[in-house]
């Protein structure tokens, strides 16, 4: 008997992602991914002033703020062909990068790792033991017999209290956690020192950009932060070095705990390098610029298609038209008026038209993205993946180092094919993450050499023409290709659109009737216990969704049967 | 003694963002020592850890949903506040919410919490307040200055001459 699972929203920020799942014979059957509210934030930007938008597109979304800033300074520099000073690249891209760094660590430890970890089996675990493993794993300077002792008579003072907390909506005893006590612990250790890790990613982030959790010092034409090699009151040597600090604190956790885990949890789990692999169409787009005008890059992307390397096509600078025609998004499934197909970005619409939840009709307030009609993949995985077969060295170095820790844990032998799953995202953000931490240093050794040649500048004031011009922003935000699209007429904003990355993963079925990423990779997901859909959240996860989720189980009359709250 | 004044909203959503007016307006009624800290802190969840952790006290400012009449001034305190995150009377309290079960996690949450707000009229995308809301905002203000001074904070009035 077939029954149906509901995953349903609880946040009103970007999104607010559904899922509903047809559950037969333990495992998905078929998966619908809807988006619960109507993202209408292009319409408030009409008549506006081009260099307004961003401090506007920031609060599109609850979690990456900065990254709708950044994108839509680029999409007016990328039409008024703005060129930028260095000095303004390097700021930007030490932000882009703590922000992609801190998103990935909390992703893993705070909003996801408790779909693999049971935080009460770590109260069976030997401290010792613990210890002696972990420091066999890494030289991670936390991982103490010491420190293990004192967090498990700490968690169970906090169980013993019957007050969870943080920890209350968690499947613990699920048949499908599969880890020992001791790896328990170790990463409930891990999952507390990241929260005082995560912190130094906020600093670099609040000390560039002015403030957090939303950034000031962005302008069309670079940044308004002033450089200067000794006054007080702007961005100074004493002070980057500051960041300097925390950005190797980081790169120590996220190269000697982060990547490790990752690993060592994979190992465990080796049955779920096969669950989850759906769309294997990966976009990924260059980013980290080099040069004022978008067309060199610290880290490449582009398209491979049907998870083949070699078909590996590179998106060259973020004005290839390779990028800017391929991209069009469709409305057949979505709540808005359609009837022209699908439609390129600049020439798209908005104008909703809410019907109820209909299977075969209209089910999301998301569009359907697609890159020359095709749905895609987007996200860490995509851009591990166009790194490695670009021949990007520090990626191709970590993805093995991760893979072969994982094949000594899992004693069989794990390879980069393991990555197209649910494990395998995962495992590539960690990987991603340890690439961009190194990359951030880099961003920070640009700067401190431009400076050291009397550099200074950091904005190139815009002109804006008479007439018609349009651009777009393109980003590889942590979650992958974002892009903001924007035609202004005589200095005025014409249209604006966005294509975010949860757009791409959670589209809903397009034009050709094609499930989206969320709906392609559920498919075949067992379920061991429906009321427990553990693991369908696992899948869900994977992907880092830009929201919360409340789960309910629907039977087949779709009355609710049960509901639990997930993170 | 360090104390936050925390407005969370989403201002793209009308009354959503509420709070973060009202964390917009209040340094133009008063000002206000180096003990207190304006937040502005949007829909953003873990990014505030930092900003929250080991206060003395934290004010959160916000669009309440208590099924009164819109721009009713609503106060939650005490047993109450465990309340307001149960039953989700706020839209975007997952982030704030886990951000406040993680500090009691690390023992480091704040002494003592209050919620301030408003019933909200409109939820529809749109960066003004709803004329009802507008009209409670004033009220809004002084019930923020109000919670200062019971915590032995005076706020000296009207620096908007001086602006």
């Amino acid at each position: 008997m077939s029954q149906r699972v509901t995953i349903d929203p609880v946040t009103r920020i970007e999104g607010h992602l559904r899922v509903d799942v047809e559950v037969d014979a333990g495992k998905v059957r078929k998966a619908w991914a809807s988006g619960q509210m109507w993202r209408g934030v292009e319409n408030i930007l009409i008549g506006r002033d081009p260099r307004d938008a961003w401090a506007i597109t920031q609060r599109i979304c609850g979690v990456c703020t900065t990254v709708h800033a950044l994108a839509s300074v680029r999409a007016v520099e990328n039409a008024l062909q703005l060129e930028l000073p260095v000095n303004a690249q390097y700021i930007r891209n030490m932000i882009i990068l703590a922000h992609a760094v801190h998103d990935h660590i909390v992703h893993f430890y705070h909003l996801s790792a408790l779909d693999w970890v049971d935080v009460t089996s770590a109260l069976k675990a030997d401290p010792a033991k613990a210890a002696s493993l972990a420091e066999s794993l890494s030289s991670w300077s936390g991982n103490s017999k010491a420190e293990f002792t004192k967090v498990k008579e700490r968690l169970a003072g906090f169980v013993g209290s019957g007050q969870l907390g943080i920890f209350t909506n968690g499947y613990w005893g699920h048949p499908a956690m599969k880890l020992p006590p001791e790896v328990n612990l170790i990463a409930v250790v891990h999952y507390l020192q990241a929260l005082e890790v995560q912190r130094h990613a906020n600093k670099v982030v609040s000390i560039l950009g002015g403030k957090t959790p939303h950034i000031q010092n962005l302008a069309v034409g670079g940044v308004c932060n002033a450089l200067a090699i000794d006054s007080q009151s702007v961005l100074t040597v004493e002070r980057l070095l500051a960041v300097r600090g925390w950005i190797d604190q980081l790169a120590d956790f996220v190269k000697n705990v982060y990547l490790i885990d990752v690993a060592v949890v994979g190992g465990f789990y080796p049955e779920w390098t096969t669950i989850g692999r759906g769309i294997v169409d990966y976009i990924s787009v260059p980013d980290i610029p080099l040069d004022g005008r978008n067309t060199q890059f610290a880290l490449p992307g582009g398209h491979i298609a049907g998870g083949d390397l070699a078909t590996f096509k590179e998106i060259k600078t973020h004005d290839d038209a390779y990028f800017r025609d391929g991209v069009t998004e469709s409305v057949k499934h979505s709540w808005y008026e359609g009837g022209k197909g699908p439609l390129h970005p600049y020439k798209g619409e908005t104008r909703p038209q809410y019907t109820d939840f209909q299977e075969d009709g209209k089910y999301s307030w998301l569009k359907s993205p697609t890159f020359y009609e095709k749905p895609m993949q987007v996200g860490p995985l995509p851009r591990v993946l166009a790194m490695v077969a670009a021949g990007h060295q520090p990626t191709i170095d970590y993805a093995t180092h991760a893979l072969d820790l994982v094949s000594t844990v899992a004693k069989t032998k794990v390879g980069l094919d393991a990555l197209h799953s649910t494990i395998g995202r995962h495992a590539a953000r960690a990987v991603a993450c340890a690439v961009e931490v190194d990359e951030l240093a880099r961003q920070w050794d640009l700067l401190l050499a431009s400076m050291a040649k009397g550099d200074l500048k950091t904005f190139n004031k815009p002109v804006f023409p008479k007439g018609e011009i349009s651009g777009v922003g393109i980003h590889e935000a942590p979650r992958g290709v974002l892009s903001h699209w924007i035609v202004i007429n005589d200095g005025k904003i014409k249209n604006y659109q966005c294509v975010v990355p949860t757009t791409w993963n959670a589209a809903p079925r397009n034009d050709k009737d094609e499930p989206g990423a969320y709906e392609a990779c559920l498919a075949g997901t067992p379920v061991a216990i429906p009321e427990q859909p553990l693991e369908v959240l696992r899948t869900v996860h994977s992907f880092d969704p830009c929201l919360a989720c409340a789960v309910h189980v629907v039977d087949q009359e779709k009355q609710p049967v049960v509901k639990v709250k997930a993170a | 003694m360090r104390i936050v004044v925390l407005g969370v909203g989403n201002i793209l959503l009308s009354d959503e963002g509420l709070g973060v007016r009202a964390i917009e307006r209040l340094p133009l009624a008063c000002a206000l020592p180096p003990t207190v800290e304006l937040i502005d802190g949007g829909t953003s969840g873990m990014e505030m850890l930092e900003e929250l952790e080991g206060l003395d006290a934290l004010i959160i400012v916000d669009a309440v949903r208590a099924g009164r009449a819109a721009g009713t001034p609503i106060r939650l305190a005490g047993d109450a506040v465990p309340v307001f995150f149960k039953t989700r009377l706020s839209p975007h309290q997952v982030g704030l919410c886990d951000v406040l079960a993680t500090l009691e996690l690390l023992g480091r949450a704040p002494k003592h919490t209050a919620i301030l707000g408003l019933q909200p009229q409109s939820l529809a995308l749109g960066m003004e307040l709803s004329r009802e809301v507008e009209a409670g905002m004033p009220e809004l203000l002084r019930m923020m200055i109000n919670e200062l001074l019971m915590l032995g904070i005076g706020a000296s009035p009207a620096t908007i001459e001086a602006r």
